[in-house]
C-alpha cells in the first residue's frame, strides 16, 4: 500500500487555479430578490432557476401537499400565457424545464441556449405574480399528484416505511409530514388552498434567482432588473416560524410489514443539528462523520459489518445539513442471508460503540478531505450543481458567505470535533429504529 | 396576445446553441485509436472506455457472470485487496465506474491531472489484474442476489422482464443481464475469470477522453492502459428475432398502482428511416409535457404522473417501447387511450406544426447534451460504438431537419403497428384481462 500519494496530492491541490466559487457573482434587486450568477463559458448554454423560500414544512396544518400541488399548477397559465405554454415555449426553443419541491423550498428551472435567457425570465417572472387557475385544472392535476404519490410512495414499501420513520422522528415539526402530502389531505386540496399558498409565499422578496452557464453577471443583472425588478415585494411575507421539536426523551421503535418487501433491513435515525448562518462547524463534523462511518468500501460500518463479519450485504450512513430546522443523521443496515434484523441491529450498535471507543482513523480523514478539495475542481465541470448548491443553501436561510466558507469549514474539522459531534448526535432518546419486514415475518 | 410569445419564440429558435466539439482522432504508438476533446481549463480528465458485447456475451448457463465480474473489478487488483484498492482511489480523489449493460461493458474514469499517472496505474490493474478473491465474489454476489430478490417484487422490473422474455425469447436480450437467483448462485470463480477473458479485448474496444490531456499523453495512456489486452474476445451472439403479438398480459401483483410496459417491433439505428421515426416519436411520447401521450393521458385526464414511448435500437435487435403507471381503477382507460394514440398517429400522421416544433426542440436540445467533460466523453464512446463518424455531431441536426412531413407520416404508417402492440400490465387493474393467444 503506497501512502505517499495522499500527502503529495494534497499539497499539489492547494496550488490549483480558479476554485469553483470564483466563478460566482451575487447581488440583490431593490425588491429583495437575491440573484446568484455562476459563469461557465465552455458551452453557450444557460440554466435559470428560481427558488422560493417556501416548501412543504411551511404549509398550513391539514393541507399537506399543497406546496407541491402548487408547483404543478404553476405550469397551468397566467393572464398572458395559456396552460402549458411556458413548457411548450421552452421546448420550442430547444430547452428543458421542470420543477421540484422539498420541505424548505420549491424551485423551477429551465435549461436552454444562453441567448434565450430573457425569454425565460419574462415567463418565469410572469408566473411569479400572474397565475390564473380554473376548477378543471384543479381536479385533473390533483389526480396527477395522487398518481405521483402512488408511483413514488404507495407502490414502494421502502418509501412507505421511510414516511413512517419520519413521522415518528418528528414529534411536533412539519418535517414529519411527507412533502407529497398524506393521501387523505391531498384528496381535499382546493383551488383556494393553492392560491392562498401562492399569494402568501410567491414574491420577489421570497425568491432567489440562480443563473448558471454562458452569461456575464452584468447582462444577467440588466435582464433581472427588467423582468423581475418591477415586481413589488410582498410586505406581508410571514416570518418562517415553524413549530419546533420539544426535547425528545424516548427512543422510538417501529416495524413495518409489507408483502412486497423482498429484502428486509434496519433503519435508524437520530435528530441532528443543521447548518446555521455563521455556525456550520457541527454540521461539517457530522458531514465527515457520515463519510467515516458509512460512506463506502473503506468506512467503519462497512469494515465491521461486511468485511470483518458477513453481517450485512450493505450498510451506510447519511447526513445532509442543508436544512432550515433540525435534520436527521441516518444509518442503514441490510442484513446478509440468515442474519436476523435483531442481529443486524445489535451488530450496528456494537459497531457504533466500537467507533466511539476507537476514534477517527487519521488516514481516512485525510483521504476524505482530499476528496472534498478535489470536488471543488470536478464541480467546475457541472456548474448547474454549483448553482443548485447556492440555491438550496440560500433557500434554507444560509448566506452567500456561509456557502463560500463551507469548504474551509469542512477542511478545518478535527478528529476531536467529529467525535464530539458523534457523541452528541447518537442519543438513544432522540432516535427512531425501524425494521422493514416481509409481510409474513415474525418480529422475532 | 397569448400566442404572441410563442410565435416570437419559434422565430428566434432558428439558431440553436452550439459549442464546437473539436474531436481529434488519436492513434497511439501501439495502434489504439481514441477520440479526444482537449479542454485544459479544468485540471482533470474524463476517460470513457467501452467494450462492445456486454452481458449478451454470457456463456450458456452462466447468466449474470459478466454483470458480477464487472461489479468485482473495483474489489481488489494486483497486490491490493478490495479495501486497499478503495483507499488508494480515495487518496487520489479519482473515481472509476464499471458498468455492464446488454451491449457493452463501460468504464468511466475521472482523475486529476496532478496524479494522472498513479490513477491510470490503478485503473490498469483493475482491468488487467482483478483478483476476484473468493470472499469478494461471495460478498458482491450476495449484493446482486439481494437486488434480484427485490426486482422480483418490483412491478416495474416484473413488467420489464416479462416484456423482454416475450420479445426476445431465448436470446440473451430475453433475460436480465444481472442473471437469475439460480444462475448467479451457481457461478464459480472460474466462471468470473472466463467472463473477464471474454469481455476485455481490443477488437471491439472504444476509447474517448475529454479534458486536460494532450494527444501525445492520451496515446501513451491508452497504450499503457489497454495495449496488453488480447486481440479478440468472446464471439458476439447472433441477431435476435423480435416476436411480439398484440394484446394484453396481466401479471397479478397486489399493489395500488398498476405498471404497464408496452411495446412492438422497432427500427434499427442505421435504418435510413431512423430519423423520421425519431422525430415522430418525439411527437408521440418522447417529449416532456408536450407529447401527445402526456397531453392525452396526463394533462387532459389525470390518469398518470408520467407516460413515455421510446425507440430502443440495440445492437442485435430493435424494439419500440413505452411505459405508464396508473391506479388499478384507471389503468384500463390509460391503455385504451395509448392504443388510440398509436392508431391515430399511424392513420393520420403528424401535422406540419407538430413536425416543426419537434425539429426545433430536437435540434435545440442536442447541443445541450455536450455540457460537461464527462458527458462528452460518454457521447463520443457511444458514437464510436455505433460506428458514427466524428462529424456526425456537426451533421446530426441536418438529419433531423431533413425529415419531411411525408417521411414522418410514411414511416409512422409503416412502423406503428397497433395490432401488434403488446401491454404487460403488473398489478390488479380493473377491467383488464390477459387476451387470448398469450
Amino acid at each position: 500500500m503506497r501512502r505517499i500519494f495522499t500527502p503529495l496530492a494534497a499539497l499539489l491541490l492547494l496550488a490549483a487555479p480558479v476554485l469553483a466559487d470564483e466563478a460566482v457573482t451575487t447581488f440583490t434587486l431593490d425588491n429583495g430578490m437575491m440573484v446568484v450568477v455562476v459563469e461557465d463559458h465552455r458551452a453557450p448554454v444557460v440554466q435559470q432557476m428560481v427558488w422560493y423560500r417556501a416548501g412543504s414544512a411551511d404549509e398550513p396544518v391539514g393541507e399537506s401537499g399543497v406546496a407541491h400541488f402548487l408547483e404543478h399548477l404553476l405550469f397551468k397559465g397566467t393572464d398572458t400565457m395559456a396552460p402549458g405554454e411556458l413548457s411548450a415555449t421552452v421546448a420550442a426553443n430547444g430547452g428543458n424545464d421542470n420543477a421540484f419541491t422539498s420541505y424548505d423550498y420549491t424551485a423551477y428551472f429551465q435549461r436552454v441556449a444562453a441567448d434565450r435567457l430573457g425569454l425565460m425570465m419574462k415567463m418565469e417572472s410572469d408566473r411569479m405574480v400572474n397565475l390564473r387557475l380554473s376548477e378543471p385544472d384543479i381536479v385533473t392535476e390533483r389526480n396527477v399528484i395522487l398518481e405521483e404519490r402512488n408511483q413514488r410512495t404507495d407502490n414502494d414499501p421502502r418509501a412507505l416505511f421511510g414516511e413512517q420513520m419520519n413521522a415518528v422522528q418528528y414529534l411536533n415539526h412539519r418535517y414529519g409530514t411527507p412533502v407529497i402530502g398524506w393521501r387523505h389531505e391531498m384528496e381535499e386540496l382546493s383551488l383556494e388552498d393553492a392560491l392562498s399558498f401562492y399569494h402568501t409565499y410567491y414574491a420577489p422578496n421570497n425568491a432567489i434567482l440562480v443563473v448558471s452557464g454562458d452569461v456575464q453577471p452584468g447582462d444577467v443583472k440588466a435582464l433581472a432588473e427588467q423582468y423581475y425588478g418591477p415586481l413589488p415585494a410582498n410586505p406581508d411575507l410571514p416570518p418562517r416560524y415553524r413549530t419546533q421539536e420539544p426535547p425528545q426523551t424516548a427512543a422510538r421503535r417501529l416495524t413495518f410489514k409489507d408483502a412486497r418487501v423482498a429484502q428486509p433491513y434496519v433503519s435508524r435515525s437520530y435528530l441532528a443539528p443543521e447548518r446555521n448562518p455563521g455556525e456550520q462547524q457541527q454540521a461539517a463534523a457530522l458531514t465527515l462523520l457520515a463519510e467515516l462511518l458509512g460512506g463506502g468500501t473503506t468506512s467503519f460500518l462497512t469494515e465491521k459489518l461486511q468485511f470483518d463479519t458477513q453481517t450485512a450485504v450493505y450498510s451506510g450512513a447519511f447526513y445532509s445539513g442543508t436544512s432550515l430546522d433540525k435534520t436527521t443523521f441516518d444509518l442503514l443496515v441490510v442484513p446478509a442471508p440468515g442474519v436476523s434484523l435483531q442481529q443486524a441491529e445489535d451488530a450496528m450498535d456494537e459497531a457504533l460503540a466500537a467507533f466511539l471507543e476507537k476514534g477517527v482513523d487519521a488516514g481516512m480523514l485525510d483521504r476524505i478531505k482530499m476528496q472534498l478539495r478535489a470536488a471543488q475542481i470536478y464541480e467546475r465541470d457541472a456548474v448547474s450543481s454549483i448553482g443548485n448548491r447556492y440555491g438550496r443553501a440560500l433557500a434554507v436561510g444560509l448566506t452567500v458567505e456561509d456557502v463560500q466558507n463551507w469548504p474551509d469549514v469542512l477542511q478545518a474539522v478535527t478528529a476531536d470535533d467529529i467525535m464530539a459531534a458523534a457523541r452528541a448526535v447518537f442519543r438513544p432518546e432522540s432516535s427512531v429504529t425501524g425494521w422493514l419486514m416481509r409481510g409474513t415475518e415474525d418480529t422475532q | 396576445m397569448i400566442r404572441f410569445a410563442l410565435t416570437l419564440a419559434t422565430l428566434l429558435a432558428a439558431l440553436p446553441a452550439w459549442a464546437e466539439v473539436r474531436i481529434q482522432q488519436v492513434t497511439s504508438p501501439g495502434g489504439i485509436t481514441a477520440w479526444l476533446v482537449e479542454e485544459h481549463s479544468i485540471p482533470f480528465t474524463a476517460l470513457e472506455i467501452g467494450f462492445q458485447g456486454g452481458t449478451s456475451l454470457d456463456a450458456p448457463g452462466k447468466r449474470g457472470a459478466i454483470y458480477l465480474m464487472t461489479a468485482l473489478l473495483e474489489e481488489g487488483a494486483a497486490d491490493r485487496d478490495a479495501r486497499a484498492f478503495a483507499r488508494e482511489v480515495e487518496g487520489l480523489a479519482a473515481s472509476f465506474g464499471y458498468e455492464a449493460s446488454d451491449d457493452s461493458v463501460d468504464i468511466s474514469a475521472r482523475f486529476l491531472t496532478e496524479n494522472r499517472d498513479q490513477a491510470v496505474d490503478l485503473l490498469r490493474s483493475s482491468i488487467h489484474q482483478p483478483r476476484f478473491d473468493q470472499d469478494a465474489v461471495d460478498r458482491v454476489r450476495a449484493q446482486v442476489l439481494s437486488g434480484l430478490a427485490s426486482d422480483l417484487k418490483d412491478p416495474r422490473d416484473i413488467g420489464a422482464r416479462a416484456f423482454e422474455a416475450m420479445a426476445f425469447g431465448d436470446h440473451p436480450y430475453g433475460s436480465d443481464g444481472k442473471g437469475t437467483i439460480e444462475s448467479v448462485t451457481a457461478l464459480t470463480r472460474d466462471d468470473i475469470l472466463a467472463a473477464h477473458r471474454g469481455v476485455f479485448a481490443r477488437d471491439r474496444m472504444f476509447v474517448s477522453a475529454v479534458g486536460d490531456i494532450t494527444p501525445e499523453e492520451l496515446g501513451r495512456l491508452a497504450d499503457e492502459l489497454l495495449g496488453d489486452l488480447p486481440a479478440t474476445g468472446a464471439p458476439l451472439p447472433p441477431k435476435a428475432d423480435v416476436t411480439i403479438a398484440g394484446g394484453v398480459t396481466v401479471i397479478p401483483f397486489d399493489t395500488p398502482q398498476s405498471v404497464a410496459v408496452f411495446g412492438q417491433k422497432g427500427i434499427d439505428r442505421d435504418d435510413p428511416d431512423f430519423f423520421a421515426a425519431y422525430v415522430f416519436n418525439q411527437i408521440l411520447g418522447a417529449g416532456g409535457f408536450e407529447s401527445r401521450l402526456m397531453t392525452e393521458v396526463r394533462e387532459k385526464r389525470g390518469l398518470t404522473y408520467g407516460v413515455y414511448s421510446y425507440l430502443a435500437p440495440k445492437d442485435l435487435a430493435s424494439v419500440y417501447m413505452g411505459s405508464v403507471a396508473s391506479g388499478n381503477a384507471t389503468m384500463a382507460e390509460a391503455v385504451k387511450v395509448i392504443r388510440e394514440e398509436w392508431q391515430k398517429l399511424a392513420d393520420k400522421g403528424v401535422t406540419e406544426k407538430e413536425l416543426a416544433d419537434a425539429k426545433t426542440y430536437l435540434t435545440g436540445a442536442y447541443p445541450l447534451r455536450f455540457d460537461s467533460n464527462a458527458h462528452i466523453a460518454e457521447i463520443l464512446a457511444g458514437m464510436q460504438m455505433q460506428r458514427l463518424p466524428p462529424d456526425y455531431i456537426t451533421n446530426r441536426n441536418d438529419y433531423v431537419n431533413a425529415v419531411t412531413l411525408d417521411d414522418a407520416n410514411r414511416v409512422a404508417r409503416e412502423l406503428l403497428d397497433p395490432s401488434n402492440l403488446h401491454f404487460n400490465v403488473v398489478g390488479r387493474p380493473d377491467g383488464l384481462e390477459t387476451t387470448a393467444g398469450n
